[in-house]
This record gives C-alpha cells, structure tokens and sequence, in this order.
C-alpha cells in the first residue's frame, strides 16, 4: 500500500539565508540593483534532499491509480519522457533556419496528420498549451467565421448545465454570452430544450460526448443537425476522447472544431499541473482562420507558413509546447491504429467494471441508469444522510488507503458525486483494491472517516482558513 | 499490451458484468457513425521507437553542434544537473493538479516557495503559480487591468515582439479592449515618451513596456514613464527577462503594478518554442483578481504547517462563466524547474548569472561592431540580444549558416523599416571558440 513520507521540511528561505554583499554597478543609477534579490545561497547537497523529501510527499501515476474522473490520469511510458529530452529535440531554437529543422517540423506535421485520423477533422493546429486554451482558441475561430460570413449578431454559447468549468470560463473571455441549458432526466441534452435555445443569435454549442457523467449523446445526429440549422458552430470538448478511439469519430458526429488534451488521452505526463498541450482540429470550412504559422509539406520539405490572411494570428508565442506534443507522437507511434482502439475498449470496460460492482454494493448510488463510457458519476448521497459521511469525508479516507480520490462534486447536477475514471493503465487487482476500499469506507465508523486523512503527510488541510488568511509568499508569512 | 494490463482479461472481465462481446458497451453509439479501425499504422515495438525517433532527430540541428545567436526572446542557458534531477522525480511530474492537498504537500511546498521567489525577483507582493507564458500572461494583465478600473484601451510600444501583440490583441478582442500600439524611439530603441504622452488618456486601463525590450534594450526611463502613467490613474505593467534581474532593479523599485515574464530561461530548455513559463505577479490589492492556481500556506487539523490551493473562487472549476480566467492546465512543471534552479543559483549565482549575460551581450556587440560594415541600430543600453544592421543579412546569415553557425533573427519581416537588421543574442552558452568563430566568418563577409 502506498504511504506518503512524513517530514517536517522547512521552506527554502528557513535553510539559509542570503550571502552579504552588494550587486555589482553595472547599469546605470535609475535601472541598477541596489540589494541582491532575496533568495537564500545553499548547498547542492541541501537543495537535492529539500526536493526529494518533497517528492515524497508528493503522489503521481507512478505512486498508484489515480482515478481523477475528466483527467485521464494514465500510465506516462519512460520511453516518450526519454526521448523528448535529447538535445537533438530540447535545444532546438524556433528561429533556426527551416533546414535545420526538418525533424522537429516533420514531427509536428505527422501529429497533426495523425489526430486528424483520429477525430476526422480536415487539419489542425498544434499552438494551444491546454484544453481551456484550446477552447479559447476555437472560440476566436468560431467568432472569425462568423464575422467572415457577415453574422455579426451572434452573441451567445450554448452549453450543457453538465460542462467542465473551463467551457464558460473560455466562452466569456471569448466575449459571448452564456447560456446554460439543464439535462434530461437520462443525463443528456434535452432535444427540446436545445431547440428553443437556439437562435440566429447562437454563434456556437459546445459539448462533450462522451459527456462529464460518462454518457455517450446518442442523439448526437439530431443535435448536429439541430445546431447547424441555426447556423451556429458544434463544438467538441476533447477531454473524453480516450472513451471513443477507433469506434468513432468527432467529425462524423458533426462536430465542426476539436480540442484534444494531449497530457489526458495521449499520456503526456501532467507535470503536477502542467505543460499541457491542447491542439485543434476543425472542419475545412473553418481551415483559413487557423492560427498561423501552418507547418506546409512540400517536396518532401517542411516549412513554416505564415502567409494566412483570414487566420486568427495567434494564441501562444512561438509553435506550442514542442515537448508535450514529441511525447504525444511517440505514444500515438507506439500504441497505432490496434492500440488506440484497445485504450478505448479497456479504458470503458474498466470504468464498467467498477461501476457495475459499486452499483451492486448497494452502498452508492448511480443517478441515471444506462451505459457509461471511460468514467462514471455514483452519488454518497444516501451515506450522507445516514451516517453524515460526505463526498469530501470518502475522498480523504480514500488517501488512508494509499489510493488517489475521484473528482468529487462534479458535475454539479448530481448531489454527493465522485466521479470516477479508472483509465486503461489500471489492473484488475488495482481495480478489486478501490472498489474494495470504497465499500470498506461505507462501513466504518463515521467518525474514522470524518476525520481522514492520517496516513498521509499531513492532516486535513485548512482550505477555508487559507482563504481567510491569504499566505503567498514567504515575505507574507513573515509578516 | 505493454500499457494495458487488462487486455488478457478481456472476456472474463465482461462475463463478470455480465456481458459477451466487448461492442455491447459501444451500443449506445449510432452504427451509422461508428467505425471499424482508423488508418493509421499499428503500434511500433519501442525498438522500432527509438529508430524511427533517432533518424528523424538526425534531421535536426541543435544548439551544441550549431552555435546559434539567434534572439528573439528566447536563448539557451545552462541547466544544472540538479535541476534535471529534481524534475525527473515522477512523484512531480506524473502527478495531477494538486486538487488533494494531503497527497500533494511537496508540489505544494515548491509551488509556494516558486511564488515566494517570482515575488522577491519582481518586488511584487504576489505571484501566481504559472500561466502558458509572457505572451498570454501580457494577455492575462490587460484583461485584469480593465476589471480592475473598468477602462477599455491597453498601452503597449512596439518594441515587444510581434507575437506576443498579436496574442494580447486575440485575449483583449472579447472584452472589448482596444490595443493601442505605443512608436519606439528610432535613435534609442526605447518607448517614445512623447507619443506615449499623447496616445495616454482618461480611457487607458494600463500600460506595458519591457525591461528589456524585444531589441534588447533597457527602459531605464520607468521612473518616468510611471510618472506619466499614474497622471492618468492607469495601471503600470512590466514585462521582464527574469534572468537580468540579478543585477537590474525589480520593477517594484519602479512603480510597477503588475509583473509579466518569460521565465523558461530558469532551468528550462529552448525546446522548439516550448517549455514555456508564464510568469505573473502583482500588488497584493489586486488579489482577488489574479488569474491562474494561487498556493497559500495554511494548517492541517492538528495545527501543522500545510500549503494548498486557493482564492480558488476566482477560478473556472467553480465560478465558470464569472472566473477571472479559463486557465486550468498551467506550466507547473516548467514553475518547479525555476524553483530549483532559482535556489542552485541563489542570490550570489543569480547576479553572476546576471552579469555574465550583460557582459557577454556587450563583448559580443563591441567585437561586431569592430569590423567594418557591421553597425548597432540602437544607442540604449542592452542586455543579452541587441539589434546589428549589415548591408545583406539574409546573405551574411546564409553564409554563416554555410560554416556551421546560426547568425542573428532577421527583422525585415516584422519591422519594414530596420530592413537588414539582425537581432543578436548571446548567453552563458556560447564560449570563446563559438564567439571567435562567429567573428571570423563576419570579417570575411565585411
């Protein structure tokens, strides 16, 4: 069973304090350093065991499962880390001449060749450094059609009550307005619903399908067609593609634009929080406002191109997070047709698996009743009412375990919710073990769990006192 | 496979739920759009991985069998053994978003300690804990700079580079900010504190400039620039190469409101562009309006010292449509790398660093200056890159590139009027002999 270490490590600036002396006068008096910057002068020996020490308090995918639902957290193989930190790839500087940069360029071409493949779409771009950006980006994409076609009242999103935070968030700094339309009763958009939110004032819908509950929109060809009549942009929020790999495609459900999460489906490691990579694919209809620069082929050469004048311009500096999408084109390479198609059958099978025996536990409760994909949402509703053990309570217990919680209260139309996605990476053993520490949990004393974690390197943490009594810096703490 | 232990269980893990034929849990799925295999290749052995991988890194050329002195904003510097160490921890770099603050202490910790140096370098009271990089974090700024005063127009000279204007003016578009782009003064390469004087109005939510500069130059007139930006009640925000501040003075010395930065050169490869780090800090006031993940330090229920997220209500996973960004995935690991390497260098190394790229950056541009035919456009003082013009660059660089060796970035394309003008940039990187070489192959082009 996992243990997390147990230190008491100071921060860095309580290992030592800053040399005496003063900064060398360099510049002139109005730009010139008067006082070196606060940061302490130690050892390597000190940094090295700060850090490990810290790494071990520390959980990853190498650690256990990690079944954070929406995330995608699986196994990162040695082998794409390795090669991405060669200098042949690392010390590549973007402004190289084009001929000596035929492999990094043919790299990218190749992915963006690849996940047109596997979502459909006509050509992508690789700029975007995250999902939400992603998103942002097809957003000004969106916006860039319209107005290329004269429609300039298109003002608002769609999106389902069920969306990841980040789909608003990246609509409104997109400049549209919201608006949120409830689920059916199944978990699913509501045809009806859809039908009367749209409006020639709709300039896109964005969904995800699988959905955030783990549910595939099997009215997804009603709802294309619903939302293309108006006039309005489909919209597919990749963050659950490893559900769908080689049994069906974005572009045939008549989604217009793309992201995909490289560090979810593609396993790029998630680097406790990054770099991502969130490229775009889109429909030929929307290639010419693509961010530039396009990498063209031509004669066996690659170049880049920037000669675009309907493109949107750009979302990042420079081409995207190069080492994230090198370790995306290995995994691609390694896993091919066969294994993407196999990620996608395990990935649901497992997620269907540990739902079915939670389900037949009778201790957790699965709001709406049919066939989930790679993840799933159960309710601790019913324990909560009985015993006061909240979603919260089970997430911590679960860390006594050694085991990484779900996603918890999301999406936000279920009451208690966990939401749990095991991924392909997952043993059946592993498996038994969760599903057998979420039914042990449901048995202990309230108490026990109420008061979890203790196994961990540090109790329940106080995130409302944090709040309360805002410490961001040493230099607050000291005060 | 290899990464997918439960392939062998297939059969009798769908028996145990109850079902034959794995296609059972696709039926929701319309046949009329489900597919049988998509055309791409089959999986590769790892062998044959590293085979195709190695002949397709032969078509590159990096830094260490090219010398290059391309600038641009981004350069190589050294990254300590210890710094790849440390981000080779796959307790770091395999882990999620620290959405579990018990099982995430130690990125945490360095999180907190990341934001407590990006603050002491700056002279901010806060920093966040990364975004993409300085192009979107520049972005970021002006967004917060108009939620802060509710004003509509963002200043910015157009001595920053064209990318990052062009990815400010794409996050402004939605809320309706206008950019409004600031001349340089031709002689000096420096913000024109005249034209910046007359564009500044009641209307002007916050004003950008970089220290140094896209050319290299420093702005060593922030005094009075603040002076002209809070007549006007309008923000002071500042861009900076996290790099020279151990010898140039925090732009919290001068009045800045709001702190951006590029901070791959802290321990991060060039990486084609990559690796970025978006730095972002700021005046403890605009707390609440930050964008991006914010550590804090806190207690645990016995008491103990412990770090988490926070101020999360400003973030989309729970305000969504109202958050003060859309960022979720941020630069974590690429923040990390800069905490440790931060803390290698300390505050001794960090000068040393400092000064040695400042020293190199004017070696380099007295030696090129030295042969005939070969003038600096500017008079202000640079740091690391400066600008060159010669009578062919695109022919010198061909030339240089024909003898092994990167020359300068060409700015014809991005400044029509520094036609043959060259951005030069040297670090810690580039020795003696790589030096030398460049010189010699520059006299012959003369």
């Amino acid at each position: 069973m996992y243990r997390s270490a147990v230190y008491d490590e100071p921060l860095l600036n309580e290992l030592g304090k800053k040399s005496k002396g003063k900064p060398s006068e360099l510049l002139s008096r109005s730009l010139q350093r008067k006082e070196r910057v606060n940061i302490p002068d130690l050892d390597e020996t000190q940094i090295i065991r700060h850090f490990l020490r810290l790494s071990q308090m520390n959980y990853g995918i190498e650690s256990g499962i990690y079944p954070l639902g929406s995330c995608t957290m699986k196994y990162n193989p040695k082998i794409c880390e390795e090669i991405s930190k060669r200098d042949s790839f690392a010390m590549i500087h973007p402004y190289q001449h084009e001929s000596t940069i035929q492999g990094s360029l043919q790299i990218m071409y190749d992915l963006e060749q690849m996940l047109c493949e596997i979502t459909g779409m006509h050509s992508f771009t690789l700029q975007p450094a995250a999902g939400a950006h992603g998103e942002f980006a097809g957003l000004l994409l969106t916006r860039a059609f319209h107005e290329f076609n004269k429609d300039f009242d298109r003002t608002e999103v769609i999106l389902p009550d069920t969306s990841h935070g980040t789909n608003p968030a990246s609509a409104t700094m997109a400049g549209y307005k919201i608006v949120e339309i409830p689920s059916t009763d199944g978990g699913t958009i509501d045809l009806d619903i859809l039908e009367k939110t749209l409006s020639d004032k709709t300039a896109c819908f964005i969904l995800t399908n699988p959905n955030t509950l783990g549910i595939f929109e099997s009215n997804i060809l009603e709802i294309q067609k619903l939302v293309h009549d108006a006039g309005a942009i489909l919209y597919y929020d990749g963050a659950n593609i490893n559900a769908i790999m080689g049994k069906a495609r974005p572009s045939d459900m008549g989604f217009d634009i793309v992201h995909l999460n490289l560090h979810k489906t593609f396993s790029t490691p998630h680097g406790g929080g990054g770099p991502g990579a969130g490229p775009i694919g889109v429909k030929e209809k929307l290639d010419r406002f693509l961010p530039a620069p396009r990498i063209v082929k031509n004669k066996g050469k690659y170049s880049l191109n920037y000669d675009y004048s309907d493109s949107v311009g750009k979302v990042k500096a420079f081409y995207g997070n190069f080492s994230v999408l090198l370790k995306a084109y290995i995994y691609i390479l390694l896993m091919g047709s066969n294994g993407l198609k196999e990620i996608s059958e395990i990935a649901v099978l497992n997620s269907n698996y540990v739902k079915k025996k939670l389900v037949d536990s009778k201790k957790y409760d699965l709001p709406y009743k049919t066939l989930r994909k790679h993840e799933f949402v159960i309710s601790c509703e019913r324990l909560s009412k009985e015993k006061g053990i909240r979603a919260l309570d089970i997430a911590k217990r679960l860390l006594d375990y050694g085991l990484h919680p779900p996603t918890i209260y999301f999406p936000l139309n279920v009451k208690e919710a966990l939401m749990i996605e095991p991924t392909e990476s997952e043993s059946k053993q592993t498996l038994d073990q969760y599903i057998k520490a979420l039914l042990a949990i449901a048995e202990e004393e309230p108490e026990i769990v109420k008061n979890a974690p203790v196994n961990t390197s540090v109790g329940r943490v106080d995130e409302a006192g944090a709040n309360r009594n805002p410490i961001f810096t040493w230099k607050m703490l000291k005060k | 496979m290899k990464f997918i232990p439960n392939s062998a269980l297939k059969s009798s893990m769908l028996r145990e739920i109850g079902l034959n034929d794995i296609d059972e849990l696709f039926s929701d799925i319309p046949k009329k759009i489900r597919i049988n295999k998509l055309n791409l290749q089959d999986g590769l052995s790892q062998q044959e991985v590293e085979e195709k991988l190695r002949e397709l890194s032969k078509k590159n050329i990096s830094f260490y069998e090219m010398p290059s002195f391309l600038g641009g904003g981004i350069k190589p510097h050294y990254i300590p053994a210890a710094v790849k160490s440390v981000i080779s921890r796959s307790e770091f770099y395999t882990s999620y978003t620290p959405y579990q603050p018990e099982a995430s202490q130690g990125f945490l910790q360095a999180m907190f300690e990341y934001q407590s140096m990006i603050a002491e370098l700056t002279g901010m009271d806060i920093a966040n804990a990364s975004l993409y990089d300085d192009a979107t974090a520049l972005g970021e700024a002006a967004l917060m700079c108009t939620r802060i005063n509710n004003r509509k127009t963002f200043l910015v000279p157009t001595n920053i580079s064209l990318d990052k204007r062009c990815v400010l003016k794409n996050y402004a578009k939605g809320s309706g900010i206008k950019i409004r782009e600031i001349a340089y003064d031709k002689e000096t390469g420096k913000i024109d504190l005249q034209n910046l004087k007359k564009t500044i109005n009641a209307d002007t939510a916050g004003v950008y400039i970089e220290n140094p500069n896209f050319f290299g130059i420093f702005e060593d007139d922030a005094e009075e620039i603040l002076k002209i930006v809070k007549d006007k009640q309008s923000l002071f925000v500042v861009g900076v190469d996290p790099l020279s501040l151990g010898i140039a003075k925090s732009p919290g010395g001068y009045g800045a409101d709001i702190v951006i930065g590029e901070g791959r050169s802290l321990g991060n490869p060039i990486d084609f562009g990559g690796s970025s780090l978006g730095i972002f800090a700021c005046k403890s006031e605009f707390l609440r309006q930050i964008p991006g993940r914010i550590i804090g330090l806190t207690k645990d229920s016995e008491g103990k010292r412990a770090f988490c997220m926070t101020l999360q209500t400003r973030e989309q996973h729970i305000r969504r449509g109202r958050a003060t960004s859309n960022i979720c995935t941020n630069q974590g690991l690429c923040a990390l790398a800069a905490t440790v390497y931060l803390s290698w260098l300390g505050s001794k190394g960090l000068e040393e660093i400092s000064k040695i790229n400042f020293e190199k950056g004017q070696q380099l541009a007295e030696k090129i200056t030295s042969i005939n035919n070969f003038e600096k456009v500017f008079s202000g003082i640079h740091f690391n890159e400066f600008v060159i013009r010669h009578s062919d660059a695109k022919k010198l660089n061909n030339k240089l590139l024909s003898r092994g060796i990167q020359g300068g970035f060409i700015l014809d394309d991005l400044y029509p009027e520094l036609v043959n003008c060259m951005l030069f940039g040297v670090t810690e990187m580039h020795n003696d002999d790589s030096i030398e070489n460049l010189i010699s192959v520059l006299k012959e082009a003369k």
